[in-house]
């Protein structure tokens, strides 16, 4: 089976779960596109520094169609995970100052992972959203947590199941970078991807 | 009245000899005085008599005290042969001139059980009478806690507001990798390591009755809400859902938790037991982040942080149901909401371009007072007489605790020699 009637019959669902907590305008885009990044909940103001509150303009990037291509490789085994060769050995996916996007760059990497899990059922993953340092800490747990929904949403998008999932967040706990600058925020504004048992 | 203090200092001496298999923290976190109270009443704590013969005296803690609540001028009882301990030794004139309003006076002596008998007496300096005294019964290792509850009743005759001198807070410090809760007297005296891990630990919220902690740990690899008993040290996780579990708060009546968890997507309100059994009953149903819950006193409000409008604002949500309603209008960022223990105002922290500050807002009129001028200013809780707010900061890149008077006059900071200290939360009065 390819990916795409897959992708839509998830799709539907999503927009109807978005359509009873009442968003609906950006899951509309999200079936029109198909590959279209999981856009987040309007006004998901992350991170959220010296802006002012205002419309979710950023929210949803048209872009390019990446990730309705149909599922014919042959499955990749756990192997894969850990050649350094293979794109299923990155897992860190970057996110701009203010927002939870799925930027263009990380379309690649998220499908492939999105992929695997589709392949191999029993996979599991554990997506680890982060923040930087500054405001609260716990509101930065949350907005960890909406970036790592958002890499989750998109897998399920592209065939990965639910269950195989889980999203949490470090929020501004565990820095990659322990710097006070721009540079150590965009490195600790990332959600990482872990396999259970690695 | 006498049975009563001497109930309660001996139920709190139960609860600070609870510690005793926990290893002591050697340092104790250092107090520097910053600032003033519009006006300072002059009193003179003169050394009680017999103080000297015993490891622990305890006048110097009282004035300590007085001293850091900002609101006391402490007077020289220096060069008074023989110091006064009763009140017919006591010459009003000679304090008279020394500017002394009131005269603190005392005695200690050797129990024939062991422990020791402490009383003081209050003096009126103007009206030449005892506006309060007490005695204590208490062994060596309760006469610094003696100490403190000597200064609560001493601060609550002179100010009308209850003392918070015999109170505990709980905050967390980072030595390198490794974190720890501790849990120290209000003057950072005495602090107990009750939960460490190298993976962090955050948001530690008191149970009403001050025995337990709720509090947030990463040590698996997610956030997860424990509650520990401070009694027995035990400690189980109270929420672990599918996602990320975090920023408790106790019901007034210590029934339940409000907890912050993402199981159905988002982060989320939820209303949870504080033995974690049962299903937990959803309280926010928003597309948008919410969380920090905070009980209001009366248990009839619930306040959160929520960007629902665009930013991160406060918001006020009735516990049993109904709308809720933004509260922050200044600003774009304000986060961590308190209340106040008179239910009246709330505490929380406010952007003020690059700056996160402490400000207080009213209830009723709405007005809000900044009260701090850090960089980083985070996690303010008030102290439960309301008087005071602790808060964390940041000095030259460590983290330290501040605490500024309610009026934004006193300022108080407390280091820690060895690490970085965050997450402060200041404990209830003891029950």
């Amino acid at each position: 089976m390819g990916s795409l009637p897959q992708v839509i019959i998830y799709a539907r669902n999503h927009a109807m779960k978005r359509l009873l907590t009442g968003t609906i305008i950006l899951v509309l885009l999200t079936l029109g596109g198909c590959a279209t990044a999981p856009s987040e909940q309007a006004g998901a103001a992350v991170e959220d520094r010296g802006k002012p509150a205002g419309p979710p303009a950023a929210a949803v990037k048209p872009a390019p169609d990446t990730g309705a291509k149909p599922l014919v490789d042959k499955p990749l085994g756990a192997a894969a995970l850990k050649d350094p060769g293979n794109i299923l050995s990155r897992r860190s996916v970057y996110f701009d100052f203010d927002s939870n996007l799925v930027k263009d760059e990380f379309r690649p990497l998220v499908t492939a992972h999105a992929r695997y899990l589709q392949q191999n059922p029993g996979a599991k993953i554990r997506i680890e959203g982060n923040g930087d340092e500054r405001g609260s800490r716990e509101y930065n747990i949350a907005l960890g947590q909406r970036r790592s929904e958002a890499v989750k949403q998109m897998m399920q998008l592209l065939g990965a199941r639910a269950s195989q999932i889980e999203s949490v967040s470090f929020g501004e706990e565990k820095p990659r970078a322990t710097g006070h600058d721009e540079a150590s925020w965009a490195e600790n504004r990332r959600a990482d991807i872990v396999y259970l048992g690695e | 009245m006498k049975t009563r203090w001497l109930h309660r200092l001996s139920c709190a001496v139960a609860i600070l000899l609870s510690f005793a298999p926990l290893a002591p923290a050697r340092a104790a976190l250092t107090i520097e005085i910053i600032g003033t109270g519009a006006t300072q009443l002059p009193i003179a704590v003169v050394p009680f008599r017999a103080e000297e013969r015993i490891a622990q005296p305890v006048t110097p803690v009282i004035a300590a005290d007085l001293a850091r609540s900002g609101l006391f001028r402490m007077i020289d009882s220096g060069g008074l042969s023989p110091l006064p301990h009763e009140p017919q030794d006591l010459n009003f004139s000679v304090w008279r001139a020394r500017g002394a309003d009131a005269v603190v006076i005392g005695s200690i002596s050797q129990l024939p059980d062991g422990r020791y008998d402490v009383r003081f007496r209050l003096m009126d300096v103007a009206r030449q009478v005892q506006l309060t005294g007490f005695a204590y019964a208490a062994s060596a290792d309760q006469l610094r806690l003696t100490a403190h509850r000597i200064a609560d009743v001493i601060y609550e005759a002179l100010t009308g507001a209850k003392g918070v001198f015999s109170t505990r807070i709980a905050y967390i410090v980072k030595k390198g990798k490794r974190f720890e809760l501790q849990v120290a007297d209000a003057d950072g005296y005495g602090a107990q390591t009750v939960r460490w891990s190298d993976e962090p630990i955050l948001s530690p919220s008191w149970s009403p009755d001050g025995t337990r902690l709720a509090y947030v740990s990463l040590e698996r690899k997610k956030p997860v809400v424990y509650v520990q008993s401070l009694t027995t040290g035990q400690y189980q996780a109270v929420a672990n859902y599918w996602g990320s579990n975090s920023a408790p708060a106790w019901s007034p009546d210590g029934r339940r938790l409000a907890v912050v968890l993402s199981k159905d997507g988002g982060s989320q309100i939820y209303f949870i037991g504080t033995d974690g059994k049962g299903e937990p009953r959803r309280m926010t149903f928003s597309s948008a982040i919410d969380t920090e819950p905070n009980f209001s006193p009366d248990g009839e409000l619930l306040l959160f942080t929520s960007d629902r409008g665009g930013s991160p604002q406060i918001y006020g949500m009735p516990v049993a149901g109904g709308e809720a309603r933004r509260l922050t209008f200044e600003g774009t960022y304000n986060v961590t909401p308190r209340f106040n223990p008179d239910g009246k105002s709330f505490t929380y922290i406010q952007r003020n371009g690059g700056r996160f500050n402490v400000a207080v807002q009213d209830m009723t009129t709405r007005q809000v007072q900044v009260l701090t001028d850090g960089v980083i200013d985070e996690s303010p809780s008030f102290a439960p007489n309301g008087r005071t707010i602790l808060y964390a900061t940041e000095v030259r890149g460590r983290g330290v605790l501040s605490a500024v008077s309610s009026d934004g006059r006193v300022k108080q900071r407390l280091t820690e020699e060895a690490g970085d200290v965050r997450e402060p939360a200041w404990g209830p009065f003891p029950k």
